[in-house]
């Protein structure tokens, strides 16, 4: 038999979702950002690794990559910060209107990042195929771009159902705010890739 | 805004106890019956025990193997297989027992052990955990499979580049290795992230961290391991890959690539993963030697500190696995300095466990026995560990049959032993039925006998210059009746698995009945039902003290009004376990297998084509919206309008 019980302590009165690390999700959230974060540290020991057997960085008579699109990248993706605090301050208030507005005024912004993103690899001025350097350049950009789609399908579908009568549940909300802390991390670590991509080879040259 | 507030919700407590309250929790709580059932459920205890019988299977493969290559070398130049076979079978040995032994088990024991150990009716994000299930058993049965068909990988399984790149391994051998780490990391990614926010969520009230059984303890070191380890053999593969399949020169020494750059990548995780399979291991000592000594673990924030140490230096000591590569002076010294350190922690444990037996009242059954061979092997392989710390040792011994003695001692001895310990242990648990005590002895001697005829004669075979990863070698050298010894203590070693097994069956179905807590131990799943009911406790115990079933014998405080018309947890403070957040637990769902076909399908298919990442990532993203799409109604408490 089990041991019997004595009744000590009811949580009926305690709330059904919080924000923060008082709910599962960030939990989930937090560790995934560690996860992502060691690969991307790693990525960029292993860019200083390549970078240290080289003579030259960029190898001649390779060029650094043009910084046309990868700036406009960083510029775009830095303003989206600003309706991404709206929609995360929204939720934790939670105002569902105003969060659901500014995810839409999100949409455009994605849409915009992922082409800057596309015009990015025109310009790197080196094939994955021509040397090492050109392998981690590639392989960086590659990887950011993995993180972004993920971000950004994972926004089109949380935008989509907080639109439909779901968006009305406290876990919807919690899940709006725990989204728009993901996207500071994307943007996070977009700045130390951003500058080994294109500022990096530009100094060491 | 209309706010519906939910109080006529029917909840645990003085209303609704017993029968009554089981009936109800049943209803919630339980999965469909049959295969659908067994497809969706989200039920730690269904997933754990699948878990741990697959890893139970792959250990039991990669024995056959270890058998095979033990026969292959039981006297000098026999030729019971080519060198390419032998190659093959000594890579899917390595790579069976660390990537589909070895992290698996003990992450199998953590997901069935942890949620009962701290109080909860289930993991945290139990869908990830079916999903993680799922991928691990596509990445075994993509190794095998090929193995099977003669692409097994012949590289090693550290899989050293160049040997492994694009000239030297021509064929899908080394992809079909590298793609077996993707699978295997997903899942093993995915469980330590539940298991953290479980740890650290859903510990029962009052089990602040200090409270925490040392089981606990170690599964979450081990889990945070993981989360800043395993990145690293994921991203090493990665470029091998694309250097094998889409033309990068990561590795490539004659494009400005450094094959060091594999090595360092893929130490930076092997060495902490060697202690990804210890201190879980370590766990299950504590928790047995507490109870078969009837008596808490001696010192126990020495332990703790001990657990943390030994995480924390994990990541300090990956380069003495690159010694003969060549180092600076001061990286020598560094990295010899780090790895001895190591055996300070690793002391205090062992000192601590002694104590403990020491101090209390030992009853020697066979999961105490599998302590103290624990102890002895451990001990023994530690010390052979600080030897090659010194790096003119290591030079000396670096690839030889020493280091095959050396890790072998540290991990059958410090994982192994203690899982069989741990399966005897918490068998009642699992099954509901005791195993028994006369054969466990008896296959306890032939296992831990035999272990020793085989691998010590390893420690002389290796000082005597035999190499690693021969597939045989000539007459005359010294080396037959130690290899002939080690041969026919790995057969013993063998049988005592056997019998293992064969009285684990046998009590499976002929086995004592075992009550709630048949050992008399002092943690909270012994608190309920042997086997556990599916909501695991029918009210969230309340804990008091570290050893709650000790300090608690006539009743069990708990706590009330978590609702039972929906799979509802309680989540606590991070510090102290003070009841904060009542939030539901993921229903069954069929998405998690779909996600991990389709990403199955993407991963095979890009050993293949790099296009398969691109194609494939629709069907798994679809998969993975089904599998977030809430399904349910609508929550009948606090909703906004």
């Amino acid at each position: 038999m089990t041991l019997p019980v004595k009744f000590a302590e009811d949580v009926r009165a305690l709330p059904t979702h919080a924000f923060g690390p008082r709910s599962l999700t960030w939990w989930g959230v937090v560790a995934f950002f560690l996860i992502e974060g060691t690969a991307f540290a790693l990525a960029i020991g292993a860019y200083f690794f390549l970078e240290g057997v080289e003579d030259n960085w960029p190898p001649d008579p390779w060029l650094p990559p043009g910084l046309l699109w990868g700036t406009l990248f960083t510029v775009t993706i830095l303003a989206s910060e600003i309706p991404n605090t709206i929609v995360k301050r929204a939720a934790q208030r939670h105002d569902l209107a105003t969060a659901r507005r500014y995810m839409l005024i999100l949409l455009p912004i994605f849409g915009l990042l992922l082409l800057f993103r596309g015009l990015e690899f025109t310009t790197l001025n080196v094939l994955w195929t021509d040397n090492a350097y050109g392998s981690i350049i590639w392989a960086l950009l590659f990887l950011h771009l993995t993180h972004i789609l993920t971000d950004i399908v994972d926004s089109l579908v949380l935008t989509a159902l907080i639109h439909t009568r779901h968006g009305a549940e406290n876990r919807r909300i919690v899940d709006i705010a725990e989204n728009a802390m993901y996207w500071r991390f994307v943007w996070l670590t977009w700045l130390p890739i951003y500058t080994l991509i294109y500022w990096v080879p530009r100094w060491v040259a | 805004m209309t706010v519906l507030t939910g109080q006529d919700l029917p909840r645990d407590g003085e209303d609704l106890q017993g029968a009554a309250l089981h009936g109800r929790l049943e209803r919630t709580w339980g999965d469909a019956p049959g295969l659908w059932g067994w497809l969706t459920t989200t039920d730690h205890k269904r997933i754990g025990k699948r878990y741990v019988v697959t890893a139970m299977i792959f250990l039991a493969l990669g024995g056959l193997l270890a058998l095979a290559m033990r026969m292959q070398l039981a006297r000098p130049e026999a030729g019971l297989m080519t060198p390419d076979r032998y190659n093959q079978i000594f890579t899917m040995h390595g790579t069976t027992m660390m990537f589909l032994f070895a992290v698996p088990v003990m992450e199998a024991f953590a997901v069935y052990l942890v949620p009962l150990m701290i109080g909860t009716r289930n993991i945290s994000f139990p869908r990830l955990n079916a999903f993680s299930y799922y991928m691990y058993l596509a990445g075994g049965l993509l190794l095998w499979v090929a193995f099977a068909l003669n692409i097994g990988p012949d590289a090693g399984w550290f899989a050293y580049v160049p040997l492994s790149g694009p000239e030297f391994s021509p064929g899908k051998r080394t992809d079909i290795w590298a793609q077996m780490i993707t699978f295997t990391e997903v899942a093993a990614l995915a469980v330590a992230v539940e298991l953290v926010a479980t740890i650290l969520k859903q510990r029962a009230p009052g089990m602040t961290l200090a409270r925490m059984p040392l089981f606990v303890w170690g599964v979450l070191v081990t889990a945070l391991m993981v989360i800043f380890s395993m990145p690293s053999v994921a991203l090493a593969s990665s470029l091998l890959i694309s250097d094998r399949l889409v033309g990068t020169h990561f590795y490539n020494q004659y494009e400005h690539g450094d094959p060091l750059l594999w090595q360092h990548l893929f130490w930076f995780f092997g060495h902490p993963e060697v202690y990804i399979i210890f201190l879980p291991g370590a766990g299950f000592v504590s928790q047995i030697t507490e109870t078969f000594c009837r008596r808490p673990v001696f010192a126990y924030p020495a332990m703790v500190l001990a657990l943390v140490t030994i995480g924390l230096l994990a990541f300090g000591v990956w380069v003495h696995h690159m010694f003969a590569t060549g180092l600076p002076r001061m990286g020598y010294a560094f990295y010899t300095a780090a790895t001895m350190a190591v055996a300070i922690p690793s002391g205090v444990q062992i000192f601590c466990w002694i104590a403990t037996i020491w101090d209390g009242r030992p009853r020697f059954q066979v999961p105490l026995l599998y302590v103290v061979a624990f102890i002895i092997t451990f001990v023994i392989g530690g010390l052979s560990g600080v030897m090659q710390a010194s790096v003119p040792i290591d030079l000396q011994v670096h690839d030889t049959y020493f280091i095959v003695a050396h890790f072998h001692y540290v991990l059958i001895g410090g994982a192994v032993f203690p899982l069989l310990g741990a399966i005897t242990y918490w068998f009642p648990k699992f099954t509901g039925r005791m195993m028994g005590e006369g054969l466990g002895k008896v296959s306890f001697w032939m296992i831990f006998l035999g272990f020793q005829i085989a691998f010590f004669p390893m420690h002389l075979l290796g000082m005597w210059g035999m190499p690693r990863r021969v597939y045989t070698y000539p007459a005359g050298m010294g080396w037959d009746e130690m290899n002939l010894l080690a041969t026919i203590g790995s057969f013993i070693l063998a049988l005592g698995f056997l019998l293992f097994i064969a009285d684990a069956v046998k009590s499976l179905y002929l086995g004592r009945v075992a009550e709630p807590n048949p050992w008399d131990a002092p943690t909270l799943e012994w608190a309920t039902a042997s086997p556990p009911p599916q909501y695991n406790f029918a009210h969230i115990p309340l804990v008091t003290s570290r050893v709650p079933l000790w300090d608690n014998r006539n009743h069990l405080p708990v706590v009330t009004g978590l609702r039972v018309d929906d799979r509802e947890l309680l989540l606590t403070t991070v510090m102290d376990a003070r009841p904060d957040v009542r939030e539901p637990s993921a229903l069954p769902s069929i998405w998690p297998l779909w996600a991990a076909l389709s990403t199955t399908c993407l991963f095979i298919s890009s050993i293949f084509t790099p296009w398969a990442i691109v194609i494939g990532a629709f069907p798994v993203g679809a998969a993975l919206i089904a599998w977030f799409w809430p399904k349910s109604g609508l929550s009948p408490e606090p909703v906004i309008e």
